[in-house]
């Protein structure tokens, strides 16, 4: 039997004293516990906790700075910003996304196949970012909706900035375009400096001078709450958030001329055909004109691919920079260079008159190399050879003068080489040499040089090819005698801290040397008379002023591509590239001017008369006399 | 008036006398007051911030405040034989609620707390916070102390009861609170050590059996407890933000109204479960200890106040409800500072909402009571 217990109040009195100490004692360490790990957090872990907190609640947001304009020589602006309207839909604020977009569509703002596309972009975007749905929206369209714009909740009207070319596609060529920036310009650019722009330069100056254009974006750190969106202030304080504004890229000024640009881009019209007009005395590109063209303003609103796909198959190839890219055989336009090539090496006597029966047999060869056209020039020296472009005595010229000097000469006008123009996608054509034809033929037999080769380089067939740009930088070699001016687009720029216009200087490239000043003269003296008497007389007629030119002819030996479609196509497009390069005032150029027009056949009916119209756009004043030399 | 002679000296002792006769009057302690006093209004400022300066937020605190006041100068004035006679019937009342309540009670926040009594609504569990230890210090008052097996087992089943009543509703946090409300009874009551540790190890054998029994949430819970970056968008998310906020908040705080992680709601719960990491964010180390004080202060209070008393329901229950604000304090504080598993346990008189503001009030009323009354009762 156990004993009874009974109470005893002071034991148990003593107990719960002792029980209370110990609870007592044991509060007192989880309270030190607690203590320290609040030391932890926000003493010796403060840092990195304060940066964890810092990124909860800031997000910065990049402001994209206005890209710089680009205007012509005389400030018309060729390129600026223009707000667009966008619309806008914000996904959380939308009822029924798919609902939405149909009557869009039934209201025509947007089309019935980029559906699928919106609403993929629509489900990747965060639920309160705005997405546009529509691009570039006329007055039209902007009216359409704002009448049944209490219809749309979550929909709104937004401006935003986009390049604007208020002259179409003129000088597109040299200008580019923007667009979207691809995976390929990821790759090239600085990330962190493009965040907030959207386009890019893709070609011509837009592209060269992307730097410059861009500028740097600005930022601003915004407060935002666990959702992300962005919110004013944070309990009654308003945060201090850093903001740096952007500074907008660097206003370019081109050496373009617009008047005579358009006066190029005039005549040529209708044509396949480049025009680059050069101050010779400077390097100045005056105008660039490769035809036929197209709207750089379709890749900045975001070209579709039925779009690209038109201009990529047409047959005339606008996207194709003839000016830049395109390389032809320079037909009669060479003469002037074999002249002084000739002169130089002293292999000819300028007074020398030789007959031209229409036809040229080398020594020994029952090869014939006929005159255009079978005509007979009689005896002519070399002026009149120049003047009435008689192919026989340059023929023999050439092949007195042999394959190596011919090249040796003709490197320093820039042949076979980048003129170095301020923007990319220059071809540099071929100067042909014994050197590069072993080196551009595989097989043995094709590595030899023949005489006959060195005979038609005397006439600019043959291997010899130049793009228009590189016979302009020719021609504007013999209108200075010799001074090489490296060809530019842009002559000035705007200083992005003092807001002044800065002028860029020219780059000279040094000059032709080791020709006599008596023999540029007799060779200007024969490209005035081709004006005059000769092959372009009809050209210089009445002129104003006294100019020296030379036509030219270019053989078409290969066919170009895509002309399986029209029987009479192919029949135009066989036809002879007509070549005119030009100065003026002869003695005194002020403007030098090379003209190439696809399949048009002798140069004197063709590319000549556009010659003279750009050369009496730029040269005469409104009473139609030459304006005094500036 | 001769008494006011006595005591003049000065007017302010004139004044803090007269106070101490109308406290006396009431059977109100004084410093357990003030103390809980200025932990209450500490809690207001904080939670005008917290719940982004709403006031209708903090003018409904203070009613349930008032409310609480009301509850523990009534419970104040009760005289302690009454109470202990009328403990059983508390006790059981409270589990038949517990039942009610399993059974039709309105569903609130996915589990079953709460009784609609159409003027306020009610839970029975908050009344099981202070009816499990009364009915423990009411077993153990006849019996000698220190309670034998027989007792422990008696005990065991009055504290499991409601317990069980209050997990499957499912409400792990209050469960857990009345659980130590009992235990803290039988440990008050000088349970022998090794009988304590032989439960510690019975508790752990317990775990691993309530694990099977545990809803998803509550696994999850004790999951990211251990390792909270598992889940950083998901369950870990609160205990990672909260350690943020107060680790951002440094020694001095961001200043009023200036913690982000709370005025931003990345803190969730801010202003009720998580309200302990906005003052750390907003007022920094120093107010968290400013506020770790003030309950140490109230809580050593009302453990002098529990070994002052002179029988044994009042020194048990008393000691009870002294220790167990602490637990909460404690719990609170260590789930928020990524010390503890997250429960639902909030801060005492701290955080928003629910009726523990009225219970705890209501406790440390009926302390004063078996406090004042100290020698009117006993032997």
């Amino acid at each position: 039997m156990p004993a009874v217990r009974i109470k005893d109040h002071w034991r148990e009195q003593r107990l719960f004293d002792q029980r209370a100490l110990i609870c007592a004692v044991l509060m007192g360490l989880a309270t030190v516990g607690l203590i320290v790990r609040l030391f932890v957090l926000q003493v010796a872990r403060h840092d990195y906790y304060s940066d964890l907190s810092q990124g909860n609640r800031v997000r910065t947001e990049p402001i994209p700075a206005a890209r710089g304009l680009i205007l012509d020589r005389h400030g018309e602006v060729i390129a600026g910003n223009q707000p667009a309207y966008q619309l806008e839909l914000v996904p959380e604020e939308v009822p029924d996304v798919a609902a939405t977009l149909k009557e869009l569509v039934g209201l025509g703002l947007i089309r019935a196949e980029d559906v699928d596309e919106l609403e993929r972009t629509i489900d990747s975007s965060r639920s309160f970012d705005s997405v546009p749905i529509r691009l570039r929206m006329s007055d039209e369209d902007v009216a359409r909706f704002a009448v049944r714009r209490f219809e749309f909740p979550g929909l709104d009207i937004k401006t935003r900035q986009t390049r604007w070319y208020p002259n179409g596609d003129l000088a597109v060529h040299a200008l580019g375009y923007v667009g979207a920036i691809s995976e390929a310009d990821l790759k090239r650019i600085d990330r962190a400096a493009y965040a907030g722009t959207s386009l890019i330069g893709k070609l011509g100056v837009e592209s060269a001078y992307e730097q410059k254009l861009h500028g740097a974006n600005g930022f601003r750190e915004v407060l935002v709450n666990a959702q992300g969106r962005s919110v004013e202030r944070q309990g009654a304080f308003v945060p201090n958030l850093k903001t740096r504004p952007p500074t907008a890229g660097d206003d370019l000024m081109l050496a373009i001329d617009l008047k005579i640009q358009r006066v190029a881009e005039d005549a040529l019209a209708g044509h396949r055909g480049a025009v680059v007009a050069l101050d010779p005395n400077n390097g100045d590109v005056l105008a660039l004109v490769s035809l036929p063209g197209f709207d750089p303003t379709l890749f900045g609103r975001g070209i579709t691919a039925g779009e690209y796909g038109a201009l990529n198959n047409d047959i005339d190839r606008p996207l194709f920079n003839r000016a830049l890219r395109g390389t032809y055989p320079p037909g009669s336009t060479i003469k002037p260079g074999i002249a002084l090539a000739g002169l130089t090496y002293h292999v000819v006597d300028p007074q020398a008159r030789k007959y031209c029966a229409g036809a040229f047999h080398l020594p020994g060869s029952s090869r014939m190399f006929r005159e255009y056209h079978n005509e007979k020039h009689g005896y002519v020296d070399l002026d009149d050879a120049i003047a009435r472009s008689c192919d026989v005595y340059f023929y023999g010229l050439a092949d007195v003068l042999g394959v190596d000097r011919i090249a040796a000469f003709l490197a320093p006008f820039g042949f076979g080489q980048l003129t170095g123009i301020d923007i990319s996608g220059e071809k540099p054509g071929i100067l042909p040499s014994r050197e590069w034809k072993a080196k551009a033929f595989a097989k043995p037999a094709d590595q030899m040089w023949f005489p006959g080769e060195t005979v038609n380089f005397g006439i600019g067939q043959g291997y010899l090819t130049v793009t228009p740009l590189q016979l302009a930088h020719y021609a504007s070699i013999i209108a200075t005698r010799g001074h090489i001016w490296r060809p530019r687009l842009v002559s000035a720029y705007r200083d992005p801290h003092s807001g002044e216009m800065v002028k860029v200087p020219p780059i000279t490239e040094g000059e032709v040397t080791g020709v006599s000043a008596e023999d540029w003269q007799r060779v200007v003296h024969g490209m005035i008379g081709v004006t005059q008497r000769g092959t372009a007389a009809a050209i210089g007629r009445g002129a104003a002023y006294t100019f020296a030119g030379k036509t030219g002819t270019a053989q078409v030996f290969t066919v170009a591509q895509n002309e399986r479609y029209n029987a009479s196509a192919i029949n135009e497009r066989l036809r002879d590239h007509s070549w005119f390069i030009a100065f003026a005032p002869a003695d005194e150029p002020r403007i030098v001017i090379a003209v190439l027009q696809e399949n048009g056949g002798a140069g004197a009916s063709a590319a000549a008369p556009i010659a003279r119209k750009v050369l009496d756009a730029y040269l005469l004043g409104a009473d139609g006399k030459l304006k005094p030399a500036t | 008036m001769i008494y006011e002679e006595i005591t003049s000296g000065s007017r302010t002792r004139r004044t803090l006398g007269g106070a101490a006769r109308v406290l006396f009057a009431l059977r109100i302690d004084g410093p357990l007051v003030v103390g809980l006093a200025l932990i209450a209004a500490y809690g207001l400022v904080v939670l005008y911030s917290a719940s982004g300066q709403s006031m209708p937020t903090v003018l409904r605190t203070v009613g349930r405040l008032a409310l609480g006041t009301v509850a523990m100068l009534l419970l104040a004035q009760v005289n302690p034989n009454f109470l202990r006679r009328s403990t059983p019937w508390l006790y059981l009342g409270g589990c038949f609620l517990l039942v009610v309540v399993a059974v039709f009670g309105h569903i609130g926040m996915g589990a079953q707390r709460w009784l609609d009594l159409k003027v306020f609504r009610f839970q029975p569990s908050e009344l099981m916070k202070l009816a499990v230890p009364m009915m423990c210090a009411w077993y153990l008052h006849e019996r000698p102390l220190p309670p034998g097996l027989g007792s422990l087992l008696v005990l065991s089943g009055l504290i499991l009861l409601p317990v069980a009543l209050v997990v499957v509703q499912p409400d792990l946090g209050t469960a857990a609170l009345i659980a130590v409300a009992g235990a803290l009874v039988i440990v008050l009551a000088g349970l022998r050590l090794r009988v304590m540790a032989a439960l510690f190890a019975l508790a752990a054998v317990g775990a691993v059996f309530g694990w099977s029994f545990m809803h998803d949430y509550q696994r999850k819970r004790v999951l990211t407890f251990l390792n909270p970056q598992t889940d950083p968008l998901g369950a870990g998310y609160h205990i990672i933000q909260s350690q943020i906020a107060i680790g951002s908040g440094g020694v001095f705080g961001k200043g009023w109204m200036n913690g982000s992680q709370a005025q931003l709601e990345f803190l969730p719960e801010r202003s009720t479960d998580f309200i302990f990491a906005v003052i750390g964010e907003e007022f920094g180390l120093l107010g968290l200890l400013v506020l770790l004080a003030l309950y140490v202060f109230v809580v050593s209070r009302a453990v002098y106040l529990a070994t002052q008393t002179q029988d044994t329901f009042a020194r048990l229950l008393a000691g009870s409800l002294a220790l167990t604000f602490f637990v909460y304090v404690f719990i609170n504080a260590g789930m928020v500072t990524g010390l503890l598993p997250v429960v639902g346990v909030p801060l005492p008189l701290v955080s928003y909402g629910g009726s523990s503001v009225v219970t705890l009030l209501a406790g440390f009323g009926i302390l004063m009571a078996l406090y004042s009354r100290r020698k009117l009762i006993g032997s």
